[in-house]
C-alpha cells in the first residue's frame, strides 16, 4: 500500500503519521485520554543491543546435558528466617486478580509451581486459586491495599511492597466497571461497576525514612519470617535502589518502562519511565556501591523475551527477571487463532492491548464469565510452565557456551555492546573496540 | 530523607543541660539516616564565647597553628579554633564580616558551614551516635539547639551536604522531606550570583530563606514565599538569632510534632525524640497544620 | 467482652524490652482472654502490631508509628498519644486511645471500632474498608479520602477536602467542616442514619447529642469517568 502511495506522490509525516493523526482526533471525539494495556511499544535500548562473546581459544564451554549449569535463586536472605529458594530465576509478576480472570491467575500459579518458581498477586489482593496453586507467592503491599489483611500476609511466601511499576511510575492502579464483577468488588470493597479510582500513594507513609518503619512493621506482624521485597518503576534507579537498601529491603524488583499494565493512560506507558536496559546498570551500580550486591537481591522485569534476555540481565548483575507480558502470551494471549474475533473487537492478534475493556477472547484479561471459561487452567499452566522451561534452557545453553557453571557467573565482561547508546547505557564496550562513551579510557 | 529536631529554651536554668538534651533527640532519630548527622548549637560559650564571632568549616586540612597564622596576618585578633571531626569551628575577635573575609581569603577552597555570634554548626558523615561523641554534644550549653540525621536521598554522601544548611548569619535550617523543583529555583538564585556549596535541595531552601532575610523580609514571610516556590513535601525547622520556627508544605505528609511547656518548645519527626524532655509528660503536644508557620521569638 | 475482670496483666516495660520480644510474646505466647500492660512505650513504633486473638492490651504512654496495626480481637488502649497509622489495616476489634492520634489514623482498616478521645491529625480514615471510627476531637485534612466503607464520626471540627474523592464511607460531623472534598456533599439525616450515630457514639462511650450531627456522604459524579469531571481528577 505505501508503495502505491509514493507512487501517486503522496508521502506520511514522520511526526504526524497516520497513528497521531488517529490519537489527535479520537482526543476530539471523545474528550478523555486514551487508555490502554501492555507496556511500552515504540522502539528502545532494549537487550537486543548487547551481545554474548561466547567461547573462543581462551575460553571453554561447557558441555551441553553432562556439565552443570544450575540455575536456581535464593530471595530474601539479608532477613528474613524463611528465604525463598527458587529452582529458576524467572519468576511471574504482580498481576491482579480483577485484571486478569481467576482462571489465568490458576493457570499463572499451577505453571509456575510446575517448574519451582514464584507468582506474585497484585493490586487486588490474593485468591485462594493463586494461593493454592502457587508454591510459593509473593503478596503484593500496594497504594490501594485492596483486599489486604493480615491472614493473607501471614500465608504469604514474601512481601512486596509496590512503590511503582514501569508502565506507569507514579500512578495507581486503574481497573475499569466492566471488570469490576461481584467478585472483585467484593474482593476490592467496591461498589460493582464503577470505574476504580486508585491512589498513587500510600496512605501511611511517603519516603524512604517512613518506609523504613513500615518494613518494620510488616516484620513485626509476620515475625520476622518473609522476606520483604520493594518494587520501583524505573526512573531515578540508581538512588531508589540504595533507598530501598536503607530501609530495610531483602530483595529489590526494578520494572522498565517496557513493563506491562492492564490499564492506564498511553501517554504514561510510553513516555514516563527509562529502559529496563538502563536502570538494570543503574541498580547494580548502586548495590556494588554499596557492597550489597548479591546480598540484597535485585530482580528486573519489564520486556523480557527470551532466555538471551535473561542471559543478559544475569550477566548485568541481576540475581532473577520477571515476567508478566511474556507470562500472558504464554498462556494464550493474542494467539493468531483469535484473529477473527480481535478483528470483531476493532483490533487484530498481535495488537490486541485493549485489556482494560475486559472483551478478551482468550479469557485471560477479562471477567466475563463466558470468556473467561475459554481458558483451561491446566492446559495454559502447562503451556507456561513449557515457556519457562525454554527460557531457562536457553539461558543455560548460552551460559555453557561461555564457560559459567552457574547462571550467575555470567559476568558484564561476557557481553558487548551493538550501539553507542546501549555501550553508553550499560558500560560495556561497543563491539569490535575497547569504547565506553562517556568513561575514560 | 531524615529524623530532624530542634529545642527552644525559655528557661535559662536548662541552659547548662542543652546538649544533654539535644543529644538524647539526636540518638533517637539515628534510625532515620544513619549517613551523616549535624547540629546547630546557640549560645554555647566554649564553642561561641561571648565577644566573638564564629565560623564553621569543613575538611579543614592544614594544621590548626598554620591556619592561626595565617588568620592572624589578615588582621583577625584572639583567633581559636576548635576541632570537632569533620567540622572546624573558627573564633576571633572581630565582627563577623571582618572573621568571614579573611576565612575565604586564606582558605579560599574550604566551605564555610555556619556563621554568625551565637551559633556553631557541627557537622559530619557517619553515624549519629558517633558524631554525637565527636562534637562532645553532651556536655555542650546554650539557650537553642537543632539536630538532624540524614538519608541522602538524591546527592551524595558528604559533609557538606549535610543538614543543618547556614548559608545566612545565625541561621540554620534542617529539612524533612524532598523538595520537587529546587533545580530551577537553584539557577535563578544562582542568576543572582548566589554561590551554593553542594547538589542538595535542601540548601536550595536556606538559600532562598536567607535571600528573603537579607532583602528584609521577615521569618513569617520568607517561609510564607517558601511554601509559595517550592513543591514537594517538606517539614522545616528553621532558626536564627532570635527565632525558632516550623512549617509543613500543603499536603503534609512528612511527619511533624511540637510539644510546648512554660520551660522550652520543641519540634521533631517522631514524638519519641521529645520523651526523654523534662516535663514532656506534662506539655502541650500538637501537630503543625500545613502551610502554616508557627514561629516562637526569644 | 469475654475477659474476665480478674484475670490478672502480665506487665511488659518497654525500656527493659524490645518490641519485638513484646510483638512475639503476644503473638505466639498470649492465651485468649489475657490482659497485658505496657510501660515504658516512649514513643516507640509497631506496639501491639499484627494481634490475632482476643486480648486486651493496656499501654500507658505515649506510642509511635502503626501501634496495633492490623488488628483482629483485641482489645488495645492507650493512655496517652499516638503517632502516624494508627490502627492501619485493622479488620476487628477495638483501639482506644485516650489522647491524640496523628496522621493516617485507622487507614485502610477493614472493621472493628477505633476511638480516639483527642484530635487525629490529617488523613483520619483514609481509604476506609469498613471500620468504624469515632473521634472525640477534631480530624485534620483529607480525612476519609477516597473512603470505601465504614462510619467515620467527628465530634469536633474537620479540616479541609473531607471525604475527598469518596466511595460509599458515612461520614457524620458535629462541628464545622472547613471545606469539603470532590464528590462529597451533605446528605439529609434519616431516621436510619440517627439509629446508626446513635449506636456509634454508644459504643464509644460518648454522651454527644446525635441531633447536633450532619451528614456526609458520596454525590457518586465520580463512579464513572467523563470529562466533564475532568478538574475532579
Amino acid at each position: 500500500m505505501t508503495q502505491d502511495m509514493a507512487a501517486q506522490g503522496l508521502r506520511e509525516s514522520a511526526t504526524f503519521d497516520r497513528a497521531t493523526i488517529h490519537a489527535i482526533q479520537r482526543a476530539a471525539e471523545t474528550g478523555i485520554y486514551d487508555i490502554r494495556g501492555g507496556g511500552a511499544k515504540r522502539r528502545l535500548p532494549h537487550f537486543d543491543d548487547l551481545l554474548f562473546l561466547g567461547a573462543s581459544m581462551s575460553r571453554y564451554p561447557l558441555e551441553g546435558y553432562r556439565e552443570r549449569c544450575d540455575t536456581d535463586v535464593v530471595l530474601g536472605d539479608r532477613f528474613a528466617s524463611k528465604p525463598l529458594h527458587l529452582d529458576i530465576p524467572v519468576t511471574i509478576a504482580g498481576m491482579s486478580f480483577g485484571a486478569l480472570s481467576a482462571q489465568a491467575k490458576e493457570a499463572l500459579g499451577r505453571g509456575a509451581s510446575e517448574v519451582g518458581t514464584s507468582t506474585t498477586t497484585g493490586d487486588g489482593g490474593m485468591t485462594d486459586e493463586e494461593r493454592g496453586e502457587s508454591k510459593s507467592l509473593v503478596y503484593q503491599y500496594l497504594p490501594s491495599r485492596y483486599g489486604m489483611n493480615p491472614d493473607h500476609l501471614r500465608k504469604a511466601d514474601a512481601i512486596e511492597v509496590v512503590l511503582g511499576q514501569g508502565a506507569k511510575p507514579g500512578g495507581g492502579g486503574m481497573l475499569l466497571g466492566q471488570k469490576i464483577s461481584d467478585r472483585v468488588a467484593g474482593m476490592r470493597t467496591l461498589p460493582m461497576g464503577v470505574d476504580q479510582r486508585s491512589a498513587c500513594r500510600h496512605p501511611d507513609w511517603t519516603g524512604p525514612d517512613d518506609l523504613t518503619i513500615k518494613i518494620a512493621e510488616l516484620r513485626e506482624i509476620t515475625d520476622w519470617e518473609k522476606p520483604i521485597y520493594v518494587k520501583v518503576g524505573a526512573t531515578r534507579t540508581y538512588y531508589d535502589v540504595k533507598l530501598a537498601v536503607k530501609a530495610g529491603a531483602d530483595v529489590v524488583v526494578v520494572d522498565g518502562m517496557q513493563g506491562g499494565t492492564a490499564a492506564t493512560q498511553e501517554v504514561f506507558i510510553e513516555h514516563v519511565g527509562i529502559p529496563t536496559l538502563a536502570a538494570i546498570g543503574e541498580a547494580v551500580r548502586a548495590l556494588q556501591e554499596m557492597g550489597m550486591h548479591r546480598k540484597v537481591q535485585l530482580i528486573v522485569s519489564g520486556g523480557i523475551r527470551n532466555g538471551a534476555d535473561v542471559a543478559k540481565c544475569m550477566a548485568l548483575g541481576a540475581d532473577a527477571v520477571s515476567i508478566g507480558t511474556a507470562a500472558l502470551i504464554a498462556l494464550g494471549d493474542n494467539h493468531p487463532s483469535l484473529d477473527e474475533e480481535y478483528r470483531s473487537i476493532g483490533s487484530a492478534a498481535g495488537y490486541y492491548d485493549d485489556w482494560q475493556e475486559g472483551r478478551d477472547p482468550a479469557g485471560i484479561t477479562t471477567q466475563d464469565e463466558d470468556l473467561a471459561r475459554r481458558l483451561d487452567p491446566v492446559k495454559a499452566g502447562h503451556r507456561l510452565a513449557n515457556y519457562l522451561r525454554v527460557l531457562t534452557m536457553e539461558a543455560q545453553i548460552i551460559a555453557r557456551a561461555c564457560g559459567k557453571a552457574h547462571l550467575h557467573h555470567l559476568e558484564p565482561e561476557d557481553l558487548a555492546a551493538l550501539t553507542i547508546e546501549s555501550a553508553a547505557i550499560t558500560r560495556i564496550p561497543l563491539v569490535g573496540t575497547s569504547w565506553i562513551p562517556g568513561q575514560q579510557l | 530523607m531524615c529524623g530532624i529536631s530542634g529545642l527552644h529554651l525559655r528557661n535559662p536554668a536548662l541552659y547548662p543541660q542543652l546538649g544533654e538534651l539535644l543529644s538524647g533527640m539526636l540518638c533517637e532519630a539515628a534510625e532515620r539516616g544513619t549517613d551523616a548527622a549535624g547540629i546547630g548549637l546557640y549560645g554555647d560559650p566554649r564553642l561561641t564565647p561571648a565577644g566573638t564571632t564564629t565560623v564553621s568549616v569543613l575538611d579543614l586540612a592544614a594544621p590548626l597553628e598554620e591556619v592561626t597564622r595565617l588568620l592572624e596576618a589578615r588582621g583577625l585578633t584572639g583567633v581559636r579554633l576548635l576541632e570537632a571531626g569533620q567540622t572546624t569551628v573558627i573564633s576571633a575577635a572581630n565582627s563577623a564580616a571582618e572573621l568571614e573575609t579573611a576565612v575565604r581569603a586564606a582558605l579560599p577552597d574550604l566551605i564555610i558551614s555556619g556563621r554568625g555570634t551565637q551559633l556553631a554548626v557541627l557537622k559530619g558523615t557517619g553515624h549519629p551516635d558517633d558524631l554525637a561523641a565527636t562534637f562532645s554534644l553532651p556536655s555542650a550549653s546554650g539557650w537553642q539547639g537543632v539536630a538532624h540525621t540524614r538519608m541522602a536521598t538524591e546527592s551524595a554522601v558528604t559533609s557538606s551536604g549535610s543538614h543543618p544548611f547556614s548559608v545566612g548569619p545565625d541561621q540554620c535550617l534542617v529539612h524533612n522531606g524532598s523538595f520537587a523543583n529546587h533545580a530551577t529555583i537553584r539557577r535563578e538564585l544562582r542568576a543572582d550570583g548566589i554561590v551554593f556549596d553542594s547538589e542538595n535541595d535542601s540548601e536550595v531552601g536556606a538559600r532562598f530563606l536567607a535571600a528573603q532575610l537579607a532583602g528584609g523580609a521577615d521569618l513569617e514571610k520568607s517561609l510564607r514565599l517558601l511554601c509559595e516556590r517550592f513543591d514537594g513535601f517538606y517539614t522545616l525547622l528553621v532558626t536564627t538569632g532570635d527565632s525558632f520556627a516550623v512549617v509543613r508544605d500543603a499536603i503534609a505528609c512528612k511527619p511533624a510534632v511540637i510539644a510546648e511547656t512554660a520551660d522550652w518548645v520543641a519540634m521533631a519527626s517522631e514524638y519519641r525524640y521529645l520523651a526523654g524532655l523534662p516535663g514532656v509528660a506534662d506539655a502541650r503536644i500538637f501537630e503543625p497544620e500545613p502551610e502554616q508557620v508557627y514561629v516562637w521569638e526569644r | 467482652m469475654g475477659t474476665l475482670t480478674d484475670t490478672p496483666f502480665t506487665t511488659i516495660d518497654l525500656t527493659a524490652e524490645s518490641v519485638r520480644e513484646l510483638n512475639r510474646r503476644l503473638h505466639r505466647e498470649a492465651a485468649v482472654g489475657s490482659r497485658w500492660r505496657i510501660i515504658g512505650s516512649m514513643g516507640r513504633h509497631n506496639i501491639a502490631v499484627g494481634l490475632a486473638e482476643k486480648l486486651t492490651v493496656e499501654i500507658d504512654g505515649h506510642v509511635g508509628y502503626y501501634c496495633a496495626g492490623m488488628n483482629q480481637l483485641a482489645d488495645v488502649v492507650v493512655n496517652g498519644n499516638a503517632g502516624v497509622g494508627l490502627a492501619e489495616n485493622m479488620m476487628s476489634g477495638r483501639v482506644h486511645v485516650h489522647g491524640n492520634a496523628s496522621q493516617s489514623a485507622g487507614a485502610t482498616a477493614h472493621g472493628g471500632l477505633l476511638v480516639i478521645d483527642g484530635d487525629a491529625a490529617a488523613r483520619c480514615g483514609i481509604s476506609m474498608k469498613g471500620v468504624d471510627i469515632v473521634v472525640g476531637g477534631d480530624v485534620g485534612h483529607m480525612s476519609a479520602f477516597m473512603g470505601q466503607a465504614g462510619r467515620l464520626v467527628v465530634c469536633g471540627d474537620a479540616g479541609d477536602a473531607l471525604g475527598d474523592s469518596l466511595y460509599e464511607a458515612r461520614i457524620y460531623v458535629q462541628g464545622r467542616v472547613r471545606s469539603l472534598g470532590a464528590d462529597c456533599i451533605e446528605k439529609p439525616m434519616k431516621a436510619e442514619h440517627l439509629a446508626e450515630l446513635t449506636q456509634l457514639l454508644a459504643d464509644a462511650g460518648r454522651a454527644d447529642d446525635p441531633a447536633g450531627f450532619r451528614r456526609y456522604g458520596s454525590a457518586r459524579k465520580l463512579y464513572h469517568f467523563h470529562v466533564d469531571n475532568a478538574s475532579a481528577y
